[in-house]
């Protein structure tokens, strides 16, 4: 029987959900949805039924949270409840189906992104962790992670600084670079504290899209296959790396994302 | 992000709770023209009213697509948005502020649809207490007389009809409004809600208010605004 985080919503029945819950986490312009993009051919071609779901794309919620964040007037935690019933919507009406149905679920992002985004804006963590206890245990979270100078020149030369994911309503004086690179260095911290609390699969986003696809491939096949995960991915983050100014990246993200030790 | 409790801002907050018939925006709209006459700078916010969320909630209801949760969380949202932009602001700026309906509305419809006590509490923890909060408790019968007097037949959600209680839309209401008064009912001890008896006389019912209300505002004078 499937668990979730601990609330269970009404008539929400959790046993004979047969599906696969992957998740793909990690920050804006990481390169998730292109690897969602590769991922869902591959596993229908072999066989697997796919639905792919992400933030903000309920019937119920996703025009009005587009024509609030379009005003710029939304409060953070006006916010952080507009896409909580976004999720609840499809956490009902897709994703739960989809699982009885047999389907891999393939989510671009979950409830870490949206609690990192709120506690980055300052909301209590208790708070938001409540706001999303009704969501579904998934069976596994490939965290794709990647440094804020690794991240700047994909975003830059693909598709701009954006407004929110810059954290221009969190550092309004600044520029969209020193905004992006703050909100985005906060983030970041916040996914890699979740990574060891929710027990994250961590993929290094660095390499080009072939390598992390390689990488997600064999962490999927063995989630599908019921198997237990490849040793190399298991433990906790290492460490942000520190890195300066031009880019110069410490040892610790040379060396990729080894367990600092055995668990 | 503070939590429910004692605010320290200069306004003050008064809100009414009742279930439907109960008489509590009547209420609500004749101290509200008190206060203006008497010179407060008053604002009035009501439930389910920010045009943030409007398209949204109206669409979702019309389709019959919400469910206890969006419900839940809709209502949340709405909140968040006039107590974000609305009523802290004016709180903060010495305002004394009017809701018809309040977390507690919530409260009570939310539990009735089934979502976790604890839950829908923990979700509102981000709301300011109010001043006062006047419960206008009324036995249901009372109440139903009052609303299916008044108006032609009741809307899909307000009769509480996904719930599925009973086919018959005037029978639904009746039971999901039964429990709602229950949820009421136990609510008045743990928020202390100021019991108003609803079936007095309207003016009796006014002056009962005005003389809480005019208790609190004393150590408000500084409020006041020219007329």
């Amino acid at each position: 029987m499937r668990e979730t985080y601990s609330v269970i919503l009404p008539k929400m029945d959790l046993t004979e959900l047969s599906g696969r819950l992957i998740v793909i986490e990690g920050t804006d312009g990481v390169g998730r949805s292109t690897q969602i993009k590769l991922l869902r051919p591959w596993l229908e071609q072999q066989g697997h039924a796919v639905l792919d779901t992400g933030i903000k794309r309920s019937q119920l919620a996703a025009r009005g949270i587009q024509q609030a964040k379009e005003g710029h007037t939304l409060g953070r935690i006006t916010l952080s409840l507009f896409y909580a019933t976004d999720f609840a919507d499809r956490l009902e009406n897709e994703i739960v189906p989809a699982l009885r149905a047999g389907f891999v679920v393939l989510t671009d992002r979950y409830i870490y992104s949206l609690m990192a985004r709120a506690i980055v804006r300052g909301l209590d963590p208790a708070w938001i962790h409540n706001v999303h206890s009704f969501a579904l245990k998934p069976d596994a979270t490939f965290y794709l992670r990647i440094g804020v100078d690794d991240l700047i020149p994909r975003v830059v030369f693909s598709t701009g600084f954006d407004y929110w994911e810059s954290g221009m309503d969190l550092y309004p004086s600044e520029d969209m670079y020193e905004s992006f690179r703050r909100y985005q260095t906060a983030l970041l911290a916040q996914f890699d504290k979740m990574a060891e609390e929710y027990d994250f699969t961590v993929i290094d986003a660095s390499p080009d899209v072939r390598a992390v696809f390689e990488r997600l491939r064999a962490g999927i096949s063995r989630v599908l296959k019921g198997e237990p995960r490849d040793p190399l991915f298991a433990g906790p983050p290492p460490q942000l790396a520190a890195q300066d100014r031009d880019g110069n990246k410490s040892a610790s993200m040379e060396k990729g994302h080894r367990p600092r030790a055995e668990k | 992000m503070k939590r429910y409790g004692e605010h320290r801002f200069p306004g003050k907050l008064f809100v009414v709770e009742g279930i439907d018939g109960s008489g509590k925006s009547t209420q609500l709209m004749l101290l509200h023209q008190w206060l203006q006459a008497e010179g407060y700078g008053v604002v009035f916010s009501e439930w389910n009213s920010s045009p943030l969320v409007r398209d949204t909630t109206r669409r979702g209801k019309k389709k019959q697509m919400l469910t206890p949760a969006t419900f839940s969380l809709l209502h949340a949202t709405d909140f968040a948005d006039r107590m974000e932009h609305n009523i802290l602001p004016l709180l903060k700026a010495g305002a004394v502020v009017l809701c018809d309906r309040y977390i507690y509305t919530a409260f009570a419809r939310d539990v009735v649809r089934g979502m976790e006590r604890q839950w829908v509490r923990e979700l509102y923890s981000f709301a300011v207490k109010p001043t006062a909060a006047f419960y206008f408790r009324v036995p249901l019968e009372v109440a139903m007389k009052r609303i299916l007097e008044g108006r032609n037949g009741v809307k899909f959600y307000e009769a509480g009809m996904d719930l599925g209680l009973h086919e018959d839309p005037e029978q639904s209401f009746h039971i999901f409004q039964g429990k709602i008064l229950e949820e009421y009912e136990s609510m008045i001890a743990e928020f202390d809600l100021t019991t108003v008896d609803a079936t007095l006389p309207i003016e009796e019912q006014q002056a009962q208010m005005r003389q809480i209300v005019k208790a609190k505002l004393t150590q408000a004078k500084r409020l006041r605004v020219a007329p």
